[in-house]
């Protein structure tokens, strides 16, 4: 989220329209054919001057009903324009969006791990859901409206120079202090908008962790505490409201002040020009229809730039993802600096997480042979998972390199690098779908056989008969099955891989023993004689590994086979008797 | 969007309209002073193009222009501007007023609802959605809300002032401006009928991309590691070509709303001007003719007539979607709280730990029956474990010894009193409960270990982490105990977060500690350690424990061994081993590798 919050504003909203470059025609038809709707409304005060200057004044009930027709013929013809700008605004709103959702969902694919840690799943969510709702309504809005309100307002201007010079001045001194006034609150507004929207973020998180704590904070009696900093918050947040709502409340009033000003100067200027004949009288009712076109548009504008500023402000949001670029990439030395037949070697390995305060692992060395297993073990955040995770390149390594057949890790291209790895992770995640939709992750052709032969090593054959048959669907995150189904499809589904790098990162937690015992039996049976990365807590799993790393606060506490190590490894000696001495007992 | 008025519907809509008053009605003298101002302000609005209308008679042509009396009429329209613009100013702010401070007053009392809430009715609704109520639906309330303040009331009074003075200018323009309108409605109930299909299709394409979205992003590392990216995008897409297509028909169909009734508009002021022009023909040279100036106030009426219509019709639809919105906070403010306290309840103090259940029956459904007929008497100081196979209701035990549910029938009694007779604050810091599920307040490590303790020392803090092995990691943190952490934690793993919780109950040494799984996903190392910390804790005083690694419990002073809500066995280790039952099934299975 840090790296968020120092966001350059408004340049980032610039930058996203680079996206709506497809939609060039529409972008410019539309407000195109929306200005031409407008110029026909600037015709509107001109027909009824003449109307009154000489329908009226000559008794000509004929030439009254010509220009009242006319009046009518400019409606149908703004009708057809103002449908044609509106489709043409809706098609680049649309257009635009659904690009930038795609590339921005292209985008948060290609981010790394560590980035993704770093931002928070959740916001990335809504940003690419809500936020990029705002935004194409957003855009939509400011095809339709915004060109059309400057341009009624500088075309009324220009049309009162045909009708007066000496009264259009008075137009040329009001839009000036208009615009002073309308900008002046719009930017005023928008930092007051954005602090409005953090306060109801902290609202929104107050409310959502009392409802996922609401256990300890009972247990704890804290209810009356909560509720003071939910009102206390609640307060801020209204204050906040009530601010930026005085302030924007500010828009209409002074819009209304300035044209009735400039109203009345007008009629003075107006009065003093007729009086010397240089203006007639429907001139001058001309002039003040004008300035009550101006007053009309200026009052839609305001109600677009309330839904303008959210814009902004989601637009920014979105920009600032794009902003953050994946930290990995992939080098150009291909060369093999290593030993080709260690299946995996870490040289001087450290790893220290984004923002972390100390490194998570330190001085990593070990090589491990094709087809080897190789058991990981050690205590709570002694680094077992972010070791394994090291492998398939999920984070870089800050120190050291990672090799795999001796070229280092960082030359591979991303896919050819997984495509190389099955991994298991800790929780069991499995997508909506049919069982065979989710085995066919591994491998996208994979056939039935090949499935039901993974499932069949993955200890997953009889849930798959028990469920049917490979069609079951499976619900979103795997809902419908037991937590144990769940690890046996996801170990399943990594080995329709056929992977020449196994890692199963405690993904038998929720099997019973003998399950996973004929599971790590089954493994070693395989055809492709894949290396094996097996993560425990328990002995049990491990303890027949050719070797096992144990960890210790991250950093290597041993390596070896399970006897040496019992002798030789205090930390190992411990856990395992911490598992079986005292039971045996 | 198309009203689909069944009359159950429009009933509930006046109900949650009636309960949206109750709370506007407490500001009743800024409601009445908002409204007071609306109508004057719309009068002066009104009244100023008259002004203006007259001061343009006045100006007759060339050398025939009364230039005393024109100053006089713009000094006036100065003057009625100026006042207007601030009452408009005073409005606006007075309705932000009320509109925020109603929406405050719901926001509150929906939070104090949720801080009541049985439990039964917070685990049986996804947060997400709870969530939803406070913040999403009462936003859009407060929007529909104040623009129903600001627009329909100012609205209606100026069709109907405007009506007023057009009648009193000329009641032939009036009528065929009343005729003639009404055509717009009719127009855009038309279309919106029609669109709401598509909106409708709108939205359900969006839930699903939505849910893609959520299942892909969310679990973008499995997405990765399988370099599953291009068939996700490839799905993406497909949705979200679908969605593109429904969204321009949806927006555009709908947006084809303002253009029509804009021509309705300007075929009423070609009405207007026509009619208009006529009578200024027809009354030209009698004796009260229709002059240029009424014309021009007219057509000016006339836009500002048919504005507010287009504009009500949009604010309808809106405020219709408020009271939905409301109504879903209504649903949560009214629902049952927990049942309350009686007046006498007992301050449970200086608790010596006798718990006692007596033919305690539970369930969280009628239909599926889980505890039935337990019976359970805990004398101070015991050590109470409880096993059993996943689902048999271990979690369920603690959730009424803490009166987190209440009995169906029987009781539980702590030092002889039922629970339900004594205050919950005092009944729940009797026990300190480490759960299985961590939770952590988003704030610093140590406003997270001193919930319990508000006062603690910093040297007890440190004792207490220090008890629960969380003083290492912790000073590793960047900025040690003042060390930020977000709501669930953030990158702190599930077993330091196991590690914070129970530093948290060791600080506060509650008289029973209640363990649930406290040691799940801490590393058995680790945990051997912690026990001894633990066992410390729970020496001399009564406490309960639920687990499924047997290891932890094996020095319990009685096991209660669960299956399917019953107890089936009940004993120490060796009392039930020597049985060669349920319990010693389940020891056996467990070691035997």
């Amino acid at each position: 989220m840090s790296s968020i919050k120092t966001e350059r504003q408004v340049i980032f909203l610039f930058k996203l329209l680079v996206h709506i470059k497809k939609y060039k025609k529409e972008c410019v038809l539309g407000p195109l054919f929306k200005l031409l709707e407008a110029l026909l409304e600037l015709f509107v005060p001109l027909v009824i001057a003449s109307i009154i200057d000489d329908g009226i004044a000559n008794g000509d009930k004929g030439y009254v009903v010509g220009m009242v027709l006319l009046l009518i013929g400019l409606g149908v013809v703004g009708l057809a324009f103002s449908i044609t700008a509106q489709y043409f605004a809706a098609k680049a709103a649309v257009g635009f969006s659904t690009g930038v959702k795609h590339e921005l969902f292209k985008h948060i694919e290609s981010l790394s791990y560590s980035e993704i840690d770093n931002i928070g799943t959740s916001t990335l969510i809504t940003r690419m859901t809500s936020d990029m709702n705002q935004i194409q309504s957003g855009v939509n809005l400011t095809l339709r409206l915004l060109l059309r309100s400057p341009f009624v307002v500088f075309g009324a201007m220009i049309m009162a120079f045909t009708v007066n010079v000496q009264a259009a001045l008075v137009f040329v001194a009001a839009i000036p202090v208009l615009s002073v006034v309308v900008f002046g609150i719009m930017l005023w507004c928008i930092p007051l908008y954005k602090k409005v929207q953090q306060r109801l973020d902290k609202v929104l998180g107050i409310t959502r962790e009392n409802l996922t704590g609401v256990r300890v904070i009972r247990a704890f009696c804290k209810e009356k505490e909560e509720i003071e900093e939910f009102t206390r918050s609640n307060e801020e947040l209204t204050a906040g409201q009530k601010f930026v709502g005085r302030i924007s409340a500010l828009m209409n009033p002074l819009t209304y002040i300035i044209i009735n000003l400039a109203v009345i100067w007008l009629i003075q200027t107006g009065a003093v020009q007729v009086n010397d004949g240089i203006l007639s009288q429907g001139d001058v009712v001309a002039l003040y229809n004008y300035m009550s076109q101006i007053l009309v548009e200026l009052i839609k504008l305001a109600n677009l730039i309330i839904s303008l500023t959210k814009c902004v402000a989601c637009g920014n949001r979105v920009q600032a993802l794009f902003e953050i670029k994946t930290s990995q990439k992939i080098s150009d030395d291909t060369s093999i600096v290593g030993d080709p037949d260690l299946a995996v070697e870490f040289r001087g390995v450290a790893l220290k997480y984004k923002n972390a305060g100390d490194n998570s692992l330190t001085g990593m060395d070990f090589s491990v042979k094709r087809g080897e297993t190789i058991g990981i073990i050690g205590g709570t955040g002694s680094g077992k998972t972010s070791l394994v995770n090291m492998i398939p390149r999920f984070y870089d390594a800050t120190e050291g390199e990672v090799l795999i057949g001796g070229r280092n890790v960082n030359s591979f291209p991303l896919d050819e690098l997984r495509k190389k790895i099955g991994i298991v992770p800790q929780r069991a995640v499995l997508f909506k779908g049919t069982i065979r939709e989710n085995m066919k992750w591994g491998k996208n052709d994979a056939t039935d056989e090949e499935i039901m032969a993974a499932a069949k090593t993955a200890q997953a054959a009889d849930v798959i008969d028990d469920k049917g048959g490979l069609d079951y669907e499976i619900e979103q995150g795997g809902r419908n099955l037991s937590g144990g189904q769940r690890q046996r499809f996801t170990i399943a589904r990594a080995l329709v891989k056929n992977p020449e790098i196994l890692i199963l990162d405690d993904s038998a937690s929720a099997l019973d023993f003998a399950t996973d015992a004929a599971l790590r039996k089954a493994i070693r049976e395989m055809d492709s004689d894949p290396t094996v990365f097996i993560v425990s807590q328990r002995t049990s799993s491990i303890q027949h590994a050719d070797k096992i790393i144990v960890l210790d606060d991250g950093k290597i506490a041993g390596i070896g086979k399970h006897e040496e190590l019992l002798e030789t490894c205090q930390v190992y000696n411990e856990i395992y008797s911490s598992q079986f001495k005292k039971e045996a007992v | 969007m198309a009203k689909k008025a069944s009359v159950g519907k429009t009933a509930a809509q006046k109900g949650t309209l009636k309960k949206v008053l109750k709370y506007v009605g407490r500001h009743g003298f800024l409601m009445a002073l908002s409204v007071i101002l609306a109508a004057a302000s719309v009068a002066l609005t009104l009244y100023a193009p008259i002004l203006i209308g007259d001061a343009i008679d006045l100006i007759m042509g060339r050398n025939n222009v009364d230039f005393e009396g024109i100053a006089n009429i713009l000094i006036k329209t100065a003057i009625v501007v100026g006042i207007t613009a601030v009452m408009q100013w005073l409005m606006n702010t007075i309705n932000n007023r009320i509109t925020y401070h109603v929406v405050r007053d719901i926001r509150n009392e929906a939070f104090r609802k949720i801080e009541i809430l049985p439990l039964k009715y917070l685990d049986a609704h996804p947060s997400g959605e709870i969530v939803n109520r406070v913040i999403a639906d009462a936003d859009q309330f407060a929007e529909g809300l104040l623009m129903g303040f600001t627009q329909l009331f100012t609205g209606v009074v100026t069709i109907l002032g405007t009506l007023v003075f057009l009648f009193s200018i000329s009641w032939q323009i009036a009528l065929v401006v009343v005729v003639v309108t009404p055509l717009s409605l009719f127009i855009a109930k038309f279309i919106a009928v029609r669109t709401y299909r598509m909106f409708h299709l709108q939205s359900e394409t969006r839930g699903q991309q939505t849910a893609f979205i959520d299942e892909m992003i969310g679990n973008q590392k499995v997405v990765q590691a399988f370099s599953h990216e291009d068939e996700a995008l490839e799905k993406f897409e497909e949705i979200n070509n679908r969605l593109a297509d429904c969204s321009l028909k949806a927006i555009f169909f709908s947006s084809l709303t303002n253009p029509s009734t804009r021509f309705v508009n300007s075929v009423v002021y070609a009405g207007v001007a026509l009619s208009g022009a006529l009578i200024c023909i027809a009354t030209a040279g009698s004796a009260a003719p229709f002059t240029i100036g009424q014309l021009s106030c007219c057509l000016s009426y006339s836009n500002q007539y048919t504005k507010p219509f287009n504009e009500i019709s949009g604010v309808i639809t809106e405020l219709q979607n408020s009271l939905a919105c409301a109504s879903r906070i209504f649903e949560l403010i009214e629902e049952e709280p927990q049942v309350s306290e009686p007046e006498n309840a007992v301050t449970l103090s200086n608790v010596k730990g006798r718990v006692e259940l007596n033919d305690v029956s539970f369930s969280y459904t009628p239909d599926r029956k889980l505890i039935e007929g337990l019976d359970l008497s805990v004398n101070p100081g015991q050590r109470i474990a409880i096993v059993g196979p996943t689902g048999c209701g271990k979690t369920t035990i603690i959730n009424l010894l803490m009166r987190f549910y209440d009995v169906n029938g029987g009781s539980v009694s702590v030092e002889g009193n039922d629970i339900r007779e004594i205050t919950r604050n005092s009944l729940r810091q009797s026990y300190g409960m480490v759960l299985q599920e961590t939770w952590l307040k988003s704030g610093t490590i140590r406003e997270n270990i001193i919930m319990g303790k508000p006062d603690a020392t910093d040297e007890e803090i440190i004792a207490a982490s220090k008890a629960s092995h969380a003083h290492s990691f912790i000073m590793r943190l960047p900025q040690g105990y003042d060390t930020v952490i977000t709501e669930d934690g953030g990158s702190l793993s599930q077993g330091q977060k196991q590690l914070l919780c129970i530093a948290r109950v060791m600080l506060c040494l509650p008289p029973m500690p209640i363990l649930d799984e406290a040691t799940s996903s801490i590393d058995t190392r680790t945990e051997i350690k912690i026990q001894e910390a633990f066992a410390r804790m729970m020496r001399g005083r009564t406490s309960f424990i639920v687990a499924h690694r047997l290891s932890t419990i094996r020095e319990a002073d009685v096991i209660l061994v669960m299956k399917d809500g019953h107890i089936i066995e009940q004993g120490n280790h060796e009392e039930l081993l020597k049985k060669n039952g349920f319990y010693a099934k389940l020891y056996n299975s467990q070691f035997a590798v």
